[in-house]
């Protein structure tokens, strides 16, 4: 928020479109910086992982436990989601507001399904016993997918946050920052989860 | 709002780019998942052939969806702090698995 200030009194002291400008991509690069220190949490919870992947304690292993063609459709429900925001983005490059909540919208219901997904696959495993509880390798395997699912959530609220603001706000100096950076947070998300799907789910069931 | 503040940073990216990007991290997600699930082929093939699929994947998205960039717009510097998470991360994942592993190996 204090940044928002300093925008306002930037514009207000100057007039000036360079300083808005400046301010941007300010808080672009600020937020790529952000990005990078969550990037390391996962990086942490990436060799939690290949640490604990083993020790099943006598439960089951991950190729008991993965389906893959569950697996593709969450993977394809993150991608086509990744891919409308973009859409959004390029939407509010030329100013359709109308345009932008479209995308936004079809983004969201990705999402969400993506979310509805994970949260059946957890609390089928918790169903049959096979919980964060249960071993090394499922804690490991919850922190990990669940911290990446609580990310998604998180940037679904933003978008909700965002949705709110489009109809209050419109598209302001305050609001397009703010989409530009939900629109990193949510392909880093997709990255990420590059990630999960090649090392967690293809490599458990080899 | 006019269109004085149309084009502003994170304007690059056209709707050719993410369609090329879209189309190709299909690709890249169903040859790999088609290999496992098919399975028949030789171990270390498909672990191979998945991580560099996945890092082919991480590299399009980061360039084609995010724009990364070794300068911004405004010519800050921000391949730095991209490197030197790339050493942390190096640093946690590798050491980790390389010293967990050989402990795993020496407690057998």
């Amino acid at each position: 928020m204090a940044t928002d200030t300093m925008t306002n009194q930037h514009v207000a002291a100057h007039g000036g479109h360079e300083e808005h400008h400046d301010m941007t991509g300010l808080k672009m690069y600020g937020f790529w910086i952000y990005l990078m220190s969550d990037l390391i949490i996962f990086g942490s919870l990436f060799a939690t992982y290949a640490v604990l992947h083993n020790g099943t304690a006598g439960g089951p292993s991950s190729k008991d436990l993965f389906e893959l063609d569950f697996v593709l459709i969450e993977t394809f429900l993150l991608l086509f989601s990744s891919f409308t925001y973009g859409m959004a983005v390029l939407a509010m490059n030329k100013d359709r507001l109308a345009q932008v909540k479209l995308w936004l919208a079809v983004t969201f219901m990705f999402g969400a399904g993506f979310v509805g997904m994970e949260i059946y696959e957890f609390h089928h495993l918790i169903l049959e016993g096979f919980g964060p509880d249960r071993s090394g390798f499922l804690s490991s395997f919850f922190a990990l997918v669940g911290t990446h699912g609580l990310h998604v959530s998180f940037g679904l609220l933003w978008m909700l946050i965002m949705f709110i603001q489009l109809f209050t706000k419109g598209l302001t100096d305050k609001t397009r920052p703010r989409i530009l950076c939900l629109s990193l947070f949510w392909h880093f998300l997709d990255i990420v989860w590059i990630c999960v799907f090649t090392f967690v789910y293809l490599m458990g069931v080899l | 709002m006019s269109t004085s503040t149309s084009h502003d940073g994170g304007s690059h990216g056209s709707v050719k780019s993410y369609v090329m990007g879209l189309i190709l991290s299909i690709v890249l997600t169903v040859i790999p998942f088609g290999m496992v699930m098919k399975g028949g082929f030789d171990e270390t093939t498909v672990i191979v052939t998945i991580v560099i699929m996945a890092v082919l994947q991480v590299l399009l998205q980061l360039i084609l969806f995010m724009h990364m960039n070794l300068k911004t717009q405004e010519g800050r510097d921000s391949g730095s702090f991209v490197f030197f998470t790339a050493v942390i991360l190096t640093l946690i994942i590798g050491g980790t698995v390389w010293i967990m592993y050989h402990l795993n190996i020496n407690l057998m």
